[in-house]
């Protein structure tokens, strides 16, 4: 097995990392880095609750192999929030009660954010299909949405 | 015992309070099994699953497997002779003689890497007979069915569970009440139908993991996602023939339960693994694909409905006969074989009942508990049948409900009477809000708009004697720690467990935290985190403990301000005293006591309040007639109704509105309750429309999350309503009964009841996907 050394820009802080070729980015964040927010739910590209920002895109990071990370920009849910701050889509998910198990949340936070991002003013259609990647079978998904809605209007 | 005295201003139960555990959620620091580090001695597990349905295994070859470099161990079922299982002990760790469904685990790998460990799986060779599959239930309750297990009669089994050994039958639960033979033809109208309901899977997004540690003493520690420590650590303990207080589970946040990490299941797998690796961690994380196969899946079931009123619309008999598709292993689906018995009435009121729940043995995976417990699958059939039957008498369907529905005083399926329930004003409350009886015009010429209600009734169902237990204890600065053994699978019982004990007390709800991880070596004991039983009957227990706490500090503070205990009361942390008007903070005496005055000693010491709960009070049902005087604690009702449209081009369904009302006694926290509510409905909503396991010849077509769709964002109403019903439970905290579980009970024959309702078609059972609704309406001649 080969192993690389990668330089990669996580949650604002520049990390060398040796990983071998086959590691997922996923596994590079839970394993090497201990940032276990990111969840496993399924390994294979299907629940969403691995999602990453990369370069500001948001990403299923168990489908994407840590070597093509060489460089990059990745922000994962512990580095959503600011120094004493939560993220909007932080404080809004927690005032509309759209967490339960907690499993999916922080992919979810993750889609939200980049979908805000992109558009600061989404429609209720926009922000379902933002989250139709990421699982969640707990919630129903209401107070997701809510939530994101309530976020967009901070 | 139901409400504590305590007057207190502040008390925050009945507040929406925000859940104690979102913080740490939304900023991913909550910890989850697979978040814990083990650093590098942790080795991992992979296991050698059976093929096929139903085999004898001939020989195990594991030399080669056991050569790769990297493998530590394997371990096959010849090492554990020990049966275990919940209610019928009819189950081995790792199979011994003999497989019985595709999944069953053979053998264990442990190795330095997971790749290593999969790699030698493909080492192992097992040599099988293979034998004639059961792949129907109702086919393996004949006599001429193939025997799975021919043990059957010598396996340790639960009082209340009746297996017939020499048949698949481990569970017959029967109900023989009045006369429903001679009832019959006093009927007006009768309504047959058949149902079936297929197997399903619980979906929970963290896959089961289990992290087994063996000390050299032969001390076992066990990390997992578990809804269950106490239960694992006794069952896991007796199968091995230890004791159980060798034994400790840390059981850290649950991603998701639903009921599938309940009791015991692959857990055992890793603790057999950790055993022949002494002082090495070993973490077994099942693969999506492994979750669908083999974590516990729900039952199907075949179910037999009949059921007649008089002219004026009174239910007057039923005869139900379920055959329930235990699958492989029943050791925990015989209980809700019984379940599904005590409550086969449906929330009724009916003289006459004659019911059979048989629980069978397949070939199938093993079934296990799910939200609802039984109550969702024999509600699908049995609220179609009410619709059909109010049909037929030419009643309107919410009237027919309200004439018939269980009251206050009824007299239950099992003999005894219904405690005080707010079922009349769920389906009024209900009715309302669906707008019952107004029909709106479909959104497009091609579509066909309905609306269907259905109802429910659900009791907890466990050992007449299951237990929790709770301890308070203050820290220096007054804030309150309490501990419990109920688990946080997503119901948010921490936050009510939080609110409960700053009630209780009389401390802010903020100042409370919750002891967690579980931890059986330091946790109180709870029987299990299931059949929504926690709210009421560890809520006791806090209430008990807070209690407990309670006198303890007005006992201190009454002798030294020489005055009574009823004259003191404790609000916000504060003790005060109505009659001196004294005051005092929790924090000044709550662990070094208060000084006598002149130096001339201390009283008090650590406050540590202790509390317990169990009821007592649950009798036996007849084996004969299922008649008895109290079958179990409580039962929660409540009432659903969608609104849909079908589309006439291609079948499908989209779900405008849902309505769901219950009565839940007291709502400690009103907006969790509500967002159980919303959460089961659409859980509900995606049982009845995609989801099913596809199951040929035992064999699994769909383990993904591509190929077993559930409900995604895109899916759900655009209207989702939820309204709260408080008739309090006697023994319940504050009047509380449970909600997590019954919210889906009812939503998939409300659906049904809508597409009927919509464009007159019925199906035999869900998913009501486009294809199948399409091509009965194609069949009914609705379409062309
Ligand atoms: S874990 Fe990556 S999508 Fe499921
Ligand atoms: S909160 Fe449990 S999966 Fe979304």
């Amino acid at each position: 097995m080969a192993f690389h050394k990668i330089n990669i820009t996580i949650n604002g802080g520049l990390e060398q990392v040796v990983v071998p070729s086959n590691m997922t980015l996923m596994q590079m964040l839970r394993e090497n880095l201990a940032l276990t927010g990111t969840k496993n739910g399924c390994s294979a590209g299907e629940c969403g609750a691995c999602t990453v920002l990369l370069n500001g895109e948001p990403v299923n990071s168990c489908m994407v192999l840590a070597v093509e990370c060489d460089g990059t920009n990745i922000v994962t849910v512990e580095g959503l929030a600011g120094d004493q701050q939560l993220d909007p889509v932080q404080e809004a998910i927690i005032q509309s009660g759209g967490v339960q198990c907690g499993f999916c949340t922080p992919g979810i936070l993750i889609s939200a954010r980049a979908l805000l991002d992109r558009n600061p003013d989404p429609a209720e259609e926009e922000i379902r299909e933002a989250l139709v990647g990421n699982l969640c079978r707990c919630t129903g998904y209401v107070r997701i949405i809510e939530s994101v809605k309530a976020a967009a209007k901070v | 015992m139901a409400e504590p005295k305590v007057e207190n201003s502040t008390s925050p139960v009945g507040e929406s309070k925000i859940r104690i555990d979102a913080r740490e959620k939304v900023t991913g620091a909550a910890i989850y099994a697979d978040d814990i580090q083990f650093g590098n001695s942790l080795l991992h597990a992979r296991i050698k699953r059976s093929p096929h349905p139903h085999a004898l295994i001939k020989k195990i070859n594991s030399e080669k497997a056991l050569a790769l470099p990297g493998v530590k161990a394997i371990v096959t079922g010849q090492d554990f002779p020990g049966y275990i299982g919940l209610y019928l002990k009819d189950r081995f760790f790792f199979c011994r003689d003999r497989v019985r469904y595709v999944g069953d685990p053979v053998a264990g790998v442990v190795a330095v890497s997971e790749e290593i460990a999969e790699k030698a799986l493909g080492l192992i060779e097992v040599e099988y007979e293979i034998l004639e599959p059961v792949l129907d239930p109702e086919y393996g309750a004949r006599p001429e069915a193939p025997l799975l297990h021919p043990d059957l009669g010598k396996y340790a089994v639960a009082s209340f569970i009746f297996p017939q050994p020499g048949t698949n039958i481990s569970n017959h639960f029967k109900i023989r009440k009045g006369d429903v033979n001679g009832a019959w033809e006093k009927c007006t109208a009768i309504v047959e139908h058949k149902y079936r309901i297929p197997h399903i899977q619980h979906v929970p997004i963290e896959p089961h993991i289990a992290i087994a540690k063996v000390d050299e003493a032969g001390e076992i520690t066990l990390w997992g996602s578990s809804q269950s420590p106490f239960a694992q650590r006794n069952l896991i303990a007796q199968s091995l023939g230890i004791s159980p207080g060798k034994m400790r589970v840390i059981a850290p946040y649950v991603g998701g339960g639903f009921g599938c990490k309940a009791g015991v299941s692959m857990e055992s797998l890793a603790v057999a693994i950790a055993m022949k690796v002494k002082g090495r961690p070993v973490k077994l994380l099942l693969t999506r694909e492994e979750e669908f196969f083999t974590a516990f899946v729900r039952q199907g079931l075949t179910a037999y409905f009949k059921m007649g009123c008089d002219e004026n619309g009174r239910l007057l008999a039923m005869e139900n006969t379920f055959y329930w598709d235990g699958g492989a292993y029943t050791e925990y689906g015989v209980n809700i074989t019984r379940a599904a018995g005590y409550s086969s009435s449906g929330p009724y009121e009916v003289p006459n009942v004659k019911t059979d729940s048989y629980c069978v043995y397949t070939n199938h995976p093993v079934g296990g508990a799910m939200r609802g417990f039984g109550m969702p699958e024999i509600h699908a059939g049995l609220e179609q049948c009410i619709d059909e039957l109010a049909l037929r008498i030419g009643m309107d369907a919410v009237e027919f409900r309200k004439l018939n529905c269980l009251k206050t005083g009824s007299t239950l399926v099992t003999g005894s009477r219904m405690h005080a329930t707010g079922l009349s004003q769920c389906i009024e409350k209900t009715a309302e809000a669906i707008g019952w009886g107004k029909k709106a015009p479909p959104s497009a010429p091609n579509k066909r708009r309905g609306k269907g209600m259905a109802l429910m009734w659900k009791a907890p169902a466990m050992p007449p004697n299951a237990g929790s237990s709770a301890w308070v204890e203050l820290a220096e600065d007054g804030t309150l720690n309490v501990g419990v053994g109920g688990q946080e699978i997503g119901q948010g019982v921490f936050t009510v467990a939080a609110q409960m004990a700053a009630a209780a007390l009389g401390v802010a709800y903020e100042s409370v935290r919750i002891a967690a991880p579980i931890d059986t070596r330091y946790s109180p004991y709870e029987w299990q985190t299931v059949a929504s039983r926690l709210t009421w009957s560890m809520g006791n227990a806090i209430v008990n403990a807070a209690k407990d706490a309670r006198k303890q500090i007005l006992d201190i503070v009454a002798e030294a301000w020489d005055e009574t205990p009823d004259d003191l009361n404790i609000v916000n942390g504060v003790v005060i005293s109505y009659k001196s008007e004294k005051e005092i903070p929790l924090k000044n005496l709550v662990i070094y006591g208060l000084p006598k005055p002149g130096d001339q000693g201390w009283r008090g010491g650590p406050i540590i309040g202790r509390g317990s709960f169990m009821p007592t009070y649950v009798t036996g049902l007849d084996a004969e007639t299922g008649q008895g005087e109290r079958a179990v604690v409580h039962y929660t009702t409540g009432a659903q109704a969608v609104e849909l449209e079908v589309d006439l081009d291609t079948g499908r369904i989209e779900i405008i509105k849902g309505v769901s009302t219950f009565d839940i006694g007291k709502a400690i926290n009103p907006e969790l309750v509500e967002a159980q509510m919303e959460g089961g409905f659409v859980q509900g909503m995606s049982s009845a429309l995609f989801e099913s396991l596809q199951l040929k010849d035992g064999v699994l077509r769909n383990p993904s999350f591509v190929d077993y769709r559930i409900a995604t964002s895109s899916d759900i109403p655009k209207d989702l309503q939820s309204y709260i019903v408080e008739v309090p439970q006697d023994d319940g905290p504050w009047g509380a009964r449970g909600i997590g579980e019954h919210s889906m009970v009812p939503t998939i024959p409300a659906i049904a009841n809508a597409i009927y309702d919509a464009v007159g078609v019925r199906l035999e059972g869900p998913p009501f996907t486009a294809e199948k609704v399409y091509l009965a309406m194609l069949d009914a001649g609705i379409v062309k």
